[in-house]
């Protein structure tokens, strides 16, 4: 790209965009700094770059801006942010401006904050069991490091909470290496914002924690660009310096709509709900940076939260989201109603590395059958409980009354546990046993007969 | 002559003027880097050019060169075992030459330049041959002979043929004289554009079901070599892993699998697996009957595009030389939405959903490529096309779905209620059909029994009637129904829970041979039938506590030898536990 170039000649300005004449070499993706009337200076970035035209979205937005006195200045370069291993322990903005009173970080490297997708072929199949103490996840959807399991919810529920204690309980059993923490907030409240940074000091992880706040106040379309800074910091803590990295990116919608507006301004034809055609190529391309890389030693976990607006699975952002993770964790109103903590509803929730995971010498032999059998009763007594909401409890055999029993110890019992409780995946298993042992053996189908005999506790049968 | 260059640049869609004289779907260079791009449109001396690289710091100005030739795939010996790209760039290579991400401007070629293969002729000078017909062959894997083809525009007389020995793919190993005098020289490396199908002889009848080993699947909705398949559903039901079991297990003789915008880690676990697991028939490592594509979602979006094109013609050139090609797409959503984004870029007018109006076309013309035909030089191959479908919030009455519905044969309709029960596969029995149950009948007839098509409809009836029941249990509760309507519910379980269900983690059910899926059945309708009879001295409850009955839950994951004498076993204590007996 040609080096730095100024312009003072916007012409348009609609929405989050501006249209720059004069200029016949911008770069697809170039860096501009636009300078405001008053002095301030805002990012961008080029969408589009034709002979005599650039199209450039601001993300600070286009408050202030005039098609006089502004002036567009071309940098030559693609967006790239400074690394550096003294980012741990820091706070910075949605676009990395440090917020915390310390100064600038001194850069060890400039990163391309687009990343590059790591081939296919240097990829190591993850498969590190990592042990949140959450028995709902650990028993039946085990998270493993180098995945992307993103956390589904909706407003008023308390994903916080579950995000936070997976954070702080998280480790992976026989190991000791070095762990980081990014949190990348998007639109989300000060308030959820304080709840984490003092989550983060109150149990010493804010030491091993980068942070970038975009706040619900700050610029929307600031938001496009905070969980990619968030994932570059991550990708040098994973790949050059060897951590194991946990990023919590919180809230994907807040980005979804971010781009969304981008999309409006430029008169795009939308997909679903105003969605733009290529949010899957997107958020593909923020998602698929998790991972572990052959040979070098550390991992990039990826914990997204969003809210599903209304409530509903099938809105583009968890529907697109689903579609490219390898899982999800949903949570779920009515069981948040019952009182129930994590109201984490299981029957949607999907781990596709557990597989992998568990087992044998990583977790334990038995989990893969526990957990197939457990889905099975559960989903079973969730039918039968909507048959006996219709026809009452009257027209019930006796193994179905046993299927209403399981279905309420599972809710309080296995899927409900306390705020600070971390149960080991021993612990998680030997409960699930105890919930199974209500039934006759003959009803454990779908268990290996082979571990009956080890841990069925319950009568003849 | 006036260089061209680029006026205009949109994510991956490039606009260059002074283009005069290039062609639809032409290769070009575009900018310093020299990106790989097509040309997707022409107006007047502007062409519209979409590139397989990220366009990330191109500017207006930079020049545009023209290769002169349509997006062609390399073929050859070579191809088995590689993974590739949606342009045929090899991954591994090129991770050997820009290290663990992949970076801009690249490039490696497709085929190695440097092996040697050992060549045999089976021609002689002074042959008139045309094209199709076979020039010699290269043993490529223990298992599959690489028979090196005229290309199918060719023909003519041959002047000069290489002797049997080791030859690099750019050697020449023929001349022949065409029509027009000239001698041209032929290497074992060929290229063949892939927006154009293969030639060939003629269509054939399908008539031999895939074996898939997944019984849901080759018992109830069957595929057959040639055949096509949709394998729809919402994300987490399971396409994949139906996608991975046939690639692993179907009984092809080469595998083409396609990763069409979606995950890096398939990619890798497909990686990790196929060399290590082993072809139930030939013995040999699984990839080496394998070709990979893989165009992760986070891979530019445009070679998406080009990644179903290139896997089928390679598949098609499998088949040419006589072998059967099975290619599964996961997912063909992708390359849908793919072409969707582009045509956005473009400008076209939008159609459903802001598809362009050309989807519905595009995939018919993709899954007109598959089919047992009779090739150029006479001999019988196949390619069976099996596609993913992703839709949109799990909505089956979107366009990508209906459109794919409208060409292919046999729809797996997987659903998210059983996928959360955790009933795999997760294919829905009331939603799915096979339009080749009726053409695979006779096959199973003789390699299973003889009451193959009754049993299969039986029991694809008793599902039917056990959802029909569950609408009235909805009403009045389990209890009020008749005692034969008990039995019908439990043995409907059965079938469920022993036959349907078939985890593909299971070391032994991952796959079941044809005969023992047709014992599996034979038990089972025997049970049902019998039990029906008998139900009416009896109550359901009497017949479920049977000892009998327990045995035929878990049949699944029994090893397939004990399965004999057990099935032989148990057949008998069927007719002992119910009075009245055989019937
Ligand atoms: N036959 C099977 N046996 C056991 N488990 C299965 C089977 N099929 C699917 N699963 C389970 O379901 C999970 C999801 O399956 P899969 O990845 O194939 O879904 P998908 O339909 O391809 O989803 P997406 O559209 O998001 O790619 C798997 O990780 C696995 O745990
Ligand atoms: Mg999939």
């Amino acid at each position: 790209m040609p080096p730095l170039r100024e312009f003072q000649s916007v012409v348009r300005v609609a929405g989050p965009i501006l249209a720059v004449s004069g200029i016949d070499d911008a770069g697809y993706n170039e860096v501009v700094k636009v300078l405001l009337p008053d002095g301030t200076i805002r990012a961008g970035q080029v969408l589009e770059s034709r002979k005599g035209m650039a199209i450039v979205m601001v993300f600070g937005g286009t408050r202030d801006l005039d098609c006089d006195i502004t002036a567009v200045r071309f940098t030559g370069r693609p967006m790239t942010m400074p690394v550096s291993k003294e980012m741990l322990g820091r706070i910075f903005s949605g676009s990395a401006e440090p917020i915390d009173g310390g100064g600038s970080v001194v850069p060890e490297k400039e990163m391309e904050i687009s990343g590059y997708a790591i081939n296919p072929t240097k990829r190591e199949f993850p498969q590190d069991s990592i042990e949140t103490g959450i028995s709902a996840i650990d028993g039946m959807n085990t998270l493993v490091r180098g995945q992307k399991l993103p956390v589904f919810s909706g407003s008023g529920l308390p994903h916080s909470f579950l995000a936070a204690q997976i954070t702080r309980q998280a480790r992976v059993r026989g190991t000791d290496e070095s762990f980081a923490v990014v949190f990348a907030a998007m639109g989300i409240t000060h308030e959820e914002a304080r709840f984490f940074i003092e989550e983060f000091s109150e149990t010493g992880a804010r030491a091993h924690a980068v942070i970038f706040l975009n706040r619900a106040d700050d610029p929307a379309i600031e938001r496009i660009v905070t969980p990619r800074l968030a994932l570059t910091a991550a990708e040098y803590l994973a790949f050059d310096l060897g951590m194991h990295v946990l990023v919590v990116m919180q809230d994907i919608t807040a980005y979804c709509e971010a781009l969304r507006e981008v999309s409006a301004a430029r008169e795009e034809i939308p997909a679903r709900r105003g969605y733009p055609g290529y949010m899957y190529t997107d958020l593909a391309s923020l998602y698929e940076r998790a991972g572990r890389v052959k040979g070098r030693p550390g991992s990039i976990t990826q914990l997204p939260i969003l809210s599903m607006p209304d409530d509903d699975i099938t809105h583009p952002v968890p529907d697109l989201t689903g579609y490219i993770t390898e899982g999800q964790i949903v949570l779920s109103r009515e069981l948040h109603r019952k009182g129930i903590y994590p109201p984490i509803d299981v029957l949607p929730c999907l781990s596709r590395l557990m597989q992998g995971g568990i087992g044998e010498g990583r977790t334990r032999a038995d989990h893969a059958s526990v957990s197939s059998q457990l889905y099975a009763a559960y989903a079973r007594g969730r039918r039968l409980s909507g048959l006996v909401a219709v026809i009452g409890d009257e027209g019930l055999t006796d193994v179905d009354r046993l299927y209403l029993t399981f279905l309420d110890r599972f809710e309080h019992e296995f899927v409900g546990q306390k705020r600070d409780e971390g149960r080991s995946f021993d612990e998680t298993l030997d409960r699930a046993w105890e919930l199974l042992s209500i039934f006759p053996k003959d009803e454990l189908r779908r268990i290996d007969p082979k571990y009956i005999d080890d841990y069925y506790r319950g009568g003849t049968g | 002559m006036t260089e061209s260059s680029i006026i205009r640049i949109t994510g991956p869609v490039v606009e260059a003027d002074r283009m005069r004289g290039a062609q639809m779907y032409e290769v070009v260079f575009v900018g310093k880097d020299e990106l790989i791009g097509e040309i997707i449109g022409l107006q007047n001396d502007t062409a519209t050019i979409q590139v397989y690289e990220d366009t990330t710091g191109i500017t207006p100005g930079e020049s545009v060169k023209r290769s002169k030739m349509p997006l062609s795939v390399e073929l050859g010996p070579g191809l088995l075992e590689m993974i590739y790209d949606g342009i045929q760039r090899p991954l591994t290579e090129l991770g050997e030459i820009s290290g663990d991400f992949i970076v801009r401007g690249v490039s490696a070629p497709a085929l190695s330049r440097e092996k040697k293969f050992h060549f045999t002729p089976s021609l002689s000078e002074g042959d008139e041959i045309s094209g199709g017909a076979v020039i010699g062959s290269v043993p490529e894997t223990k298992q599959i002979l690489h028979r090196i083809l005229l290309p199918p525009n060719l023909s003519g007389m041959v002047e000069r043929i290489a002797g049997e020995g080791e030859y690099t793919v750019e050697e020449t190993i023929l001349w022949i004289r065409d029509a027009t005098g000239t001698v041209q020289e032929l290497t074992m490396l060929q290229r063949w554009p892939v927006r154009v199908p293969r030639p060939i002889q003629s269509k054939l009848p399908a008539i031999r079901p895939l074996i898939t080993g997944q019984r849901v699947i080759d018992s109830f909705f069957p595929i057959v070599q040639g055949g096509t398949a949709a394998v729809p559903g919402p994300f987490g039901a399971g396409k994949t892993v139906v996608q991975h079991q046939l690639a692993k297990w179907c009984d092809a003789d080469i595998i083409v699998y396609v990763g069409c915008g979606e995950r890096g880690n398939e990619m890798a676990d497909v990686l990790r697996q196929f060399p290590a697991l082993v072809d139930p028939k030939t013995k040999e490592p699984l990839m080496k009957r394998t070709v990979l594509i893989g165009n992760t979602s986070n891979m530019p979006v445009a070679a998406r595009e080009a990644s179903v094109y290139t896997g089928i013609t390679i598949a098609e050139y499998y088949r040419d030389m006589g072998y059967s090609v099975a290619l599964m797409a996961d997912s063909t959503s992708r390359w849908a939405e793919a072409m969707r984004e582009i045509s956005g870029r473009l400008e076209e007018m939008p159609g459903e959903h802001g598809y362009p109006a050309y989807l519905g076309s595009r995939l018919a013309d993709f899954y007109e490529r598959a089919g047992r035909v009779k090739t150029l030089s006479g001999e019988e191959g196949s390619v069976s096309v099996i596609g993913a479908v992703s839709p949109p919030g799990g909505d089956f009455s979107e366009p990508v779905t209906q459109n794919t519905l409208r060409i292919v044969r046999v729809f797996w309709a997987l659903d998210a209620d059983l996928a959360h029960q955790r009933h795999f596969p997760a294919v829905n029995w009331l939603l799915s059909y096979s339009l080749y149950s009726d053409l695979v009948a006779p096959w199973w007839e003789k390699h299973g029994g003889s009451e193959w098509g009754k049993m299969r409809l039986d029991l694809l009836a008793l599902l039917q009637k056990e959802s029909e029941l569950e609408e009235i249990v909805q009403l009045v509760g389990p209890d009020l129904l008749p005692e034969e309507d008990k039995f019908t519910l439990n043995v409907a379980a059965i079938l469920r829970e022993s036959f349907l269900v078939q985890s593909a983690f299971d070391p032994v059910d991952t796959f079941c041979p044809p005969g023992k899926q047709y014992r599996m059945m034979t038990l089972i309708h025997r049970y049902y039938r019998l039990g029906r009879r008998a139900v009416r001295g009896m109550t359901a409850a009497e017949i479920q506590k049977l000892p009998v009955t327990a045995r035929l839950s878990r049949l699944g994951p029994m090893p397939h030898e004990e399965f004999e004498s057990f099935y032989t076993k148990v057949y008998d204590e069927i007719v002992n536990a119910f009075p009245g007996g055989e019937d």
